[in-house]
C-alpha cells in the first residue's frame, strides 16, 4: 500500500487578522506494510492502496470530498503528525513540519493543529471544563481560565463546566470538541468528519457554527466529508478525492459546471 | 487469637503491602510498555514475567534462591559489600510475594490499557501533551478499573503465596512464618484448632479480596 500526497496547486494565501500569511503545502508519499495496509479503513483491507494526492490551501476552508477510503482521513492524520509518510514535504507558512529529504518530522505536540476527530475523542473521564483545559497545554494558567470561560460562554456550554461527555448532547459535545481544538489557537484545523453522527436540524446548525469559527478564527480549516450538501454549503475550495488520488480541485460552482471526468461528476451530482 | 496467630496474621498482611506496592510500581510500568510499545523481544519479556504464574512456586523459589541467594548471582554482590542476605528474612517473603503475583498485574492492565481508544491517545498528542503526560492523564485514568482490580488480586495473590516463600524465607516461627506457612506447621505438627482458626480467616480475607477484585474487573477484562 502506497500514499503519496503533494500539495502543490497555487493559491492566493490570504492575510488573517493576526497578520501572518496563512498557508499550507504538503507533498508526501507512503508506503505501507501490509499489516498498515490491513488496518486502515482507506485500504479497505486490500493490499497495493495507493494515496497519491496534490493539494495546497491558503487561509480558506477546503474540503476534502469523496467517498469513504479515498485517503482523505489519512491525508489529515499524517498532517497533523499522527502518521508518518514514507517521503514528502509539509510545510505551514514556511515552517516545515515534515521533510524526508532533510529528515524533519515535528511531532504532533509541536505541529500546533487542532484536529477534531469523527468520533470527537472527548476523554470521557474529564468535565466539560477539564475537557477544554486539556487543550489548553502550556499556557498560563490565568489566561488559560479566562480563554475557557470565555470559549464556554461563546460556544453555549454555560452551565455545562461541571458535566461529563456521557451527560450533554450530541451537538454540545461537539461545542466541547471544537473548544478543544482551539483554546490555543492553533495554525491550522484539521476536522475529520465530526458532524457524521448528527440528524439533519444539528447538522445544519453546526455548519453555521463552523462558518462562524472560521470567521472568528481566521485560520486554514481542511474538513473531510462525503456528504455533498456539507461540501457545497462550507467549501470555499473542494479538493475531490478518487481512489487515493486528487481527481479535481476548485470551487463547488466550477466543479459542479466542468467536472473533471465522470467520476467527479457522479460524485457531486449524487 | 493468641500471640503466634497474631504475629503470622499480620506479617502476612505486612509482606503483601510491601509486595504489592512494588507490583502496582513496577507491573503498570511494564504493562504499558507491553501494551502501547513495539520492541525486539517484547513477547519474550511477556513470556518470562508470566512464567511465575505457571511454574510450581517452588521452581520460583528455586530461581529465587539462584539469584538472590547468599552463593546467588546477585545475592553474593549484596553479601560481598554489606554482609547481609535477604535470605530467611521477611524482605524475601516479600520478594517471593513480588514475583508471583507481578505477572496477574501485568495480564490484567496491560489488558486494559490496550483497550484505551487510541484515538484519545492521539487527541492528547494533538493537544500538545507528550507521551509522558498522556499516559498519566489520559491512558491510565481510563485503565484505572483494571489498575485497581490487579492491585487486589496481586494482594491476595500475595497473601496466599506459600513455595516460593518457603524456598527462600523459610520457616522460623516468630520470623517469617507468614499464614500459609504457619498453617502447614500446625497441621503438620497436629495443632488443628489454631490451623482451623488461621485457615478461616485466610479464607474469608481472599474471598473479599476476590469479590473486590472482580467488581473492579468487570469491565476490564
Amino acid at each position: 500500500m502506497s500514499l503519496m500526497l503533494k500539495i502543490g496547486k497555487k493559491v492566493n494565501p490570504v492575510r488573517s487578522s493576526r497578520g501572518a500569511l496563512n498557508h499550507a503545502f504538503a507533498k508526501l508519499f507512503w508506503h505501507s506494510s501490509p499489516r498498515q495496509a490491513a488496518g486502515h479503513s482507506a485500504s479497505n483491507g486490500v493490499n497495493g492502496f495507493s494515496l497519491d494526492v496534490s493539494w495546497e490551501i491558503g487561509n480558506e476552508l477546503a474540503v476534502l470530498f469523496g467517498y469513504s477510503g479515498a485517503g482523505k482521513s489519512l491525508t489529515l492524520q499524517m498532517i497533523a503528525g499522527l502518521m508518518e509518510p514514507d517521503s514528502g514535504i509539509i510545510r505551514f507558512n514556511g515552517e516545515v513540519f515534515y521533510n524526508s529529504s532533510s529528515s524533519i518530522n515535528l511531532s504532533p505536540q509541536k505541529r500546533s493543529i487542532g484536529y477534531v476527530f469523527q468520533h470527537l475523542a472527548l476523554f470521557p473521564h474529564m468535565t466539560v471544563k477539564g475537557n477544554i483545559l486539556y487543550g489548553a497545554k502550556g499556557m498560563d494558567k490565568n489566561i488559560r481560565m479566562q480563554k475557557c470561560a470565555e470559549l464556554i460562554n461563546e460556544f453555549g456550554l454555560k452551565g455545562l463546566e461541571d458535566k461529563l461527555p456521557s451527560e450533554i448532547s450530541g451537538g454540545q459535545k461537539q461545542r466541547v470538541a471544537f473548544a478543544r481544538a482551539l483554546i490555543r489557537r492553533p495554525k491550522m484545523l484539521l476536522l475529520d468528519e465530526p458532524f457524521s453522527a448528527l440528524d439533519a436540524p444539528l447538522r445544519i446548525e453546526m455548519r453555521n457554527f463552523l462558518k462562524d469559527i472560521r470567521a472568528e478564527f481566521n485560520i486554514p480549516v481542511a474538513l473531510v466529508t462525503h456528504d455533498l450538501i456539507e461540501a457545497q454549503t462550507l467549501a470555499d475550495r473542494l479538493i475531490i478525492y478518487s481512489g487515493g488520488k486528487i481527481a479535481q480541485i476548485g470551487t463547488f460552482d466550477d466543479i459542479i459546471c466542468n467536472p473533471a471526468n465522470e467520476e467527479v461528476m457522479r460524485l457531486v451530482h449524487t | 487469637m493468641d500471640s503466634s496467630t497474631l504475629f503470622s496474621l499480620r506479617l502476612s498482611l505486612q509482606v503483601a503491602a510491601v509486595a504489592t506496592v512494588f507490583v502496582v510500581i513496577i507491573g503498570v510500568f511494564i504493562a504499558y510498555l507491553l501494551a502501547r510499545k513495539e520492541f525486539k523481544g517484547k513477547e519474550l519479556l511477556d513470556m518470562l514475567f508470566t512464567l511465575p504464574l505457571v511454574l510450581p512456586p517452588t521452581v520460583t523459589g528455586y530461581y529465587l534462591i539462584i539469584i538472590f541467594g547468599r552463593n546467588g548471582y546477585i545475592g553474593k554482590l549484596i553479601y560481598e559489600w554489606t554482609g547481609w542476605t535477604i535470605m530467611f528474612t521477611w524482605y524475601a517473603a516479600a520478594l517471593a510475594s513480588f514475583v508471583v503475583a507481578l505477572p496477574l498485574m501485568i495480564k490484567t492492565v496491560r489488558a486494559a490499557i490496550e483497550s484505551v481508544d487510541k484515538t484519545l491517545i492521539n487527541a492528547s498528542y494533538t493537544l500538545g501533551h507528550s507521551e509522558f503526560d498522556t499516559a498519566l492523564k489520559v491512558v491510565l485514568p481510563l485503565a484505572k478499573k483494571g489498575i485497581i482490580a490487579g492491585t487486589v488480586l496481586s494482594f491476595a495473590r500475595a497473601i496466599g503465596e506459600f513455595g516460593a516463600t518457603l524456598m527462600i524465607a523459610g520457616n522460623i516461627p516468630g520470623r517469617t512464618d507468614t499464614m500459609p506457612i504457619a498453617i502447614y506447621s500446625l497441621a503438620a505438627g497436629g495443632d488443628w484448632g489454631k490451623a482451623n482458626e488461621m485457615v478461616v480467616i485466610l479464607t474469608v480475607m481472599s474471598g473479599v479480596f476476590l469479590y473486590m477484585a472482580n467488581k473492579y474487573s468487570k469491565r476490564v477484562i
